[in-house]
């Protein structure tokens, strides 16, 4: 007897292709980007670019109007891409006003107990707040550490602008995909961190500070390098719903990580569920290092998310634990990729993903061991729960294994609520909205405990927001 | 004495359209302590989940009672809220969920408000002490990974914590070495009282042991056969059904 029943393993046919999105060509899928060089050239004067990040932009536009859009994931019909100008620059600010954010929205800040000022701020209408007081607190002490902390915009012309300059978009190139071009156009925001070799930051760093930088949460991108043995965990984004007037995301998260370094990246997403999140993050690991990735996605109206992994140098490592929550009238699309470019490299792909309510959950995960990569192992394990018949979840696996001498597993598991768990619970006296919200809860522990408490308190609040109401 | 605790009035019960219990009554009173023994397939365990509210048993005659309060149609939360327990069989595996937190969960339902966390962390330790069970368990996801035994006492323990004013057993022996049997006879033992009753399927004599029986019935086709005392019990358990059979087509 187990809390979720109708379990099966199901391994579809592993498709190749599905990330190759280079090689897709579908000329009908070509539109007016209206995003003209001028427009990129003034949001270039703005930011007082240093010159090479002018032309960087400029080519990576001519890139964004050659490519077409991807047509293997969700439908991206709700984006105008035919004025696609109004996403990088939209008529309406982007400071808006307070009665203008969704009612669902206030409610979910009220659940959530978050103060006023830092619900405004978060719905992008407020100016200024507290945690910009905290970030400045945080930065002042990982700087005694020699830890670099900065938004990407001073970075460029600070002291770390060459190696801001060697790493830029060298992880996710403008030519990986439509939107990773549209980023390196137009991209503004976003942190900037250097951790010197040997250095461990024992607080975790956190982006939810530097939210309310003008334009950030939208083109945003990150850039992060540890160094050798160096540590840190990032924290990106926060709970609490973001709400965008224009509603396309399309971030960039790069992180470089240094022969025995380690670094663990969070993530709790929960964008308005208008939001089409098309974000990009990749991470490349050497020697003997190891990157940790732990996502949560609640929000958004349509997700594309895998964040990749390139296991560069022998013996490094990944783990990537996720989990997804799709809810009515969402198609979230997440997943994770990795490459074991080196011999006896590790990577280990844990996800769970819970749909509801017409929602639409598909995991995607693609492996590929390159034929250096003697001895690597890795294991993809996939568990999805269905809270009624009009949901939706999908397991899209794909691997590529050119090594002979390479270990790779997968494991995807499909299910349901067992009624005979819910009655468990109701016969020693817990309602049935609370005994369905409880496992739930249950199924998404694993990864609650991979995430900061505050973090693991506040997703496990988003799951019973979720579920209100879920029975009749 | 005089006031029921569970009154059972002609209950008929379906499953999957197949008559289960046919017309059983049952009353039980507080302070008392009821053995229901039968053959395999008879209805003992149809009879105590149709108590607890089990959706999958369809009520198709009759009414049940619980403190005078009808609940033939209330969900088994609402049941469990006016004190009924039903220790089950094979207990649920709950991934996620550890033993702390589903029982301070249960017992703010039961009790209608929140829990004191030091006096629930108190409370839970001595009680697994009580019940020989390691204090680790109150961290562990509940029954995910337990043995037979290790999820039958956490079923009493359970019970220990929400003081229900009813506890129906199912079998919560079966399948116990010695050693647990006794443990868990105890704790039975340890929650009853005055105030409350206790129902028990069985198949053994050693989980009664030193226990004051007031009554024996045998389910037999979806009926009460027969009610006695514990010398009905003793029988069973030395000379099986069939020499009840025989006693009373005999009658």
């Amino acid at each position: 007897m187990k809390s979720f029943e109708d379990e099966k393993t199901q391994v579809n046919e592993v498709d190749r292709s599905i990330y190759d999105i280079k090689d897709e060509v579908r000329p009908s899928f070509e539109v007016a980007s209206g995003l003209t060089p001028e427009i990129v050239e003034q949001i270039s004067e703005e930011k007082h670019d240093p010159e090479w990040m002018r032309i960087f932009r400029l080519k990576a536009l001519d890139i964004y109007n050659s490519m077409p859009l991807p047509n293997w994931g969700p439908p991206l019909d709700g984006l105008d891409m035919g004025n696609i100008v109004t996403y990088v620059r939209p008529d309406t600010p982007m400071v808006g006003s307070w009665k203008e954010v969704p009612k669902d929205i206030k409610d979910t800040f009220e659940r959530l107990g978050i103060p006023e000022a830092e619900r405004k701020s978060l719905a992008g209408v407020g100016a200024q707040y507290d945690s910009e007081v905290v970030y400045h607190n945080v930065s002042a002490e990982v700087e005694a550490q020699g830890v670099v902390y900065t938004d990407m915009e001073s970075a460029l012309t600070g002291p770390y602008a060459d190696m801001v300059k060697k790493h830029f978009m060298k992880l996710v190139p403008p030519t990986d995909h439509k939107f990773a071009a549209l980023h390196g156009a137009v991209w503004s925001g976003g942190s900037f961190v250097y951790v010197p070799p040997g250095v461990s930051v024992e607080i975790p760093l956190q982006s939810y500070f530097r939210l309310n930088a003008p334009g950030a949460g939208q083109f945003e991108h990150t850039l992060i390098i540890v160094d050798k043995g160096a540590y840190l965990h990032f924290i990106e984004g926060c709970s609490a719903p973001k709400y965008n007037v224009a509603n396309l995301h399309a971030g960039c998260v790069e992180l470089f990580v240094g022969e025995g370094a380690r670094m663990r990246y969070s993530t709790i997403e929960n964008w308005s569920k208008n939001m089409y999140n098309l974000n990009t993050k990749r991470a490349r690991v050497e020697k003997g290092g190891t990157v940790e990735w732990v996502s949560g996605s609640f929000g958004s109206h349509t997700s594309y998310l895998y964040p990749m992994t390139i296991l560069q140098g022998e013996d490094s490592h990944m783990e990537f634990t996720g989990i997804t929550f799709a809810g009515a009238e969402q198609n979230l699309d997440t997943g994770a990729k990795v490459v074991h470019n080196a011999p006896h490299t590790t990577s280990h792909i844990s996800t769970k993903s819970i749909s509801r309510d017409g929602g639409i959950s598909t995991f995607r995960s693609s492996v590929k061991i390159s034929e250096e990569a003697k001895g690597a192992k890795s294991s993809v394990s996939c568990e999805s729960l269905m809270l009624d018949s009009k949901s939706r979840s999908d397991t899209i696996p794909a691997m590529d294994i050119a090594c002979a001498e390479a270990d790779a597993g997968h494991e995807a598991k499909i299910g349901r609520i067992s009624e005979q768990a819910v009655f468990y619970f109701m016969s020693r006296g817990i309602s049935e909205e609370d005994a369905r919200a409880f496992i739930v809860g249950g199924f998404a522990e694993p990864i609650a405990k991979e995430l900061p408490l505050e973090y693991a308190v506040e997703m496990n609040n988003l799951i019973n927001l979720e579920m209100k109401g879920s029975i009749g | 004495m005089s006031k029921n605790l569970l009154e059972v009035k002609n209950l008929s019960v379906a499953v999957d359209g197949k008559q289960i219990l046919d017309g059983v009554d049952l009353i039980i009173h507080k302070g008392e302590t009821h053995v229901l023994m039968g053959p395999n397939g008879t209805g003992k365990s149809t009879l105590v989940s149709t108590i607890m509210g089990d959706p999958n048993f369809e009520i198709t005659g009759g009414q049940i009672f619980i403190d005078g309060k009808e609940i033939t149609n209330e969900p088994a939360d609402v049941r469990a809220r006016e004190g009924i327990f039903l220790s089950f069989q094979t207990p649920e595996e709950i991934p996620g969920v550890t033993v702390e937190n589903f029982l301070r969960m249960a017992k703010s339902a039961r009790e209608g408000r929140p829990t004191k966390i030091m006096a629930f962390q108190k409370e839970l330790k001595n009680r697994m002490e009580e019940l020989d069970m390691d204090p680790s368990y109150a961290s562990r996801y509940l029954n995910v990974g337990f043995s037979g035994g290790e999820k039958k006492k956490t079923e009493i323990l359970q019970l220990l914590m929400l003081q229900p004013k009813l506890a129906m057993l199912d079998e919560t022996d079966s399948g116990l070495d010695v050693d647990a049997v006794r443990i868990v006879s105890q704790g039975i033992r340890s929650y009853h009282n005055r105030d409350n009753a206790v129902l028990i399927i069985t198949h053994n004599a050693k989980i009664l042991e030193g226990m004051d029986i007031d009554y024996v019935h045998v389910l037999e086709n979806g009926k009460i056969r027969k009610t006695g005392g514990r010398e009905l019990a003793d029988e069973i358990i030395e000379e099986g059904f069939s020499a009840l059979k025989a006693e009373t087509r005999n009658d």
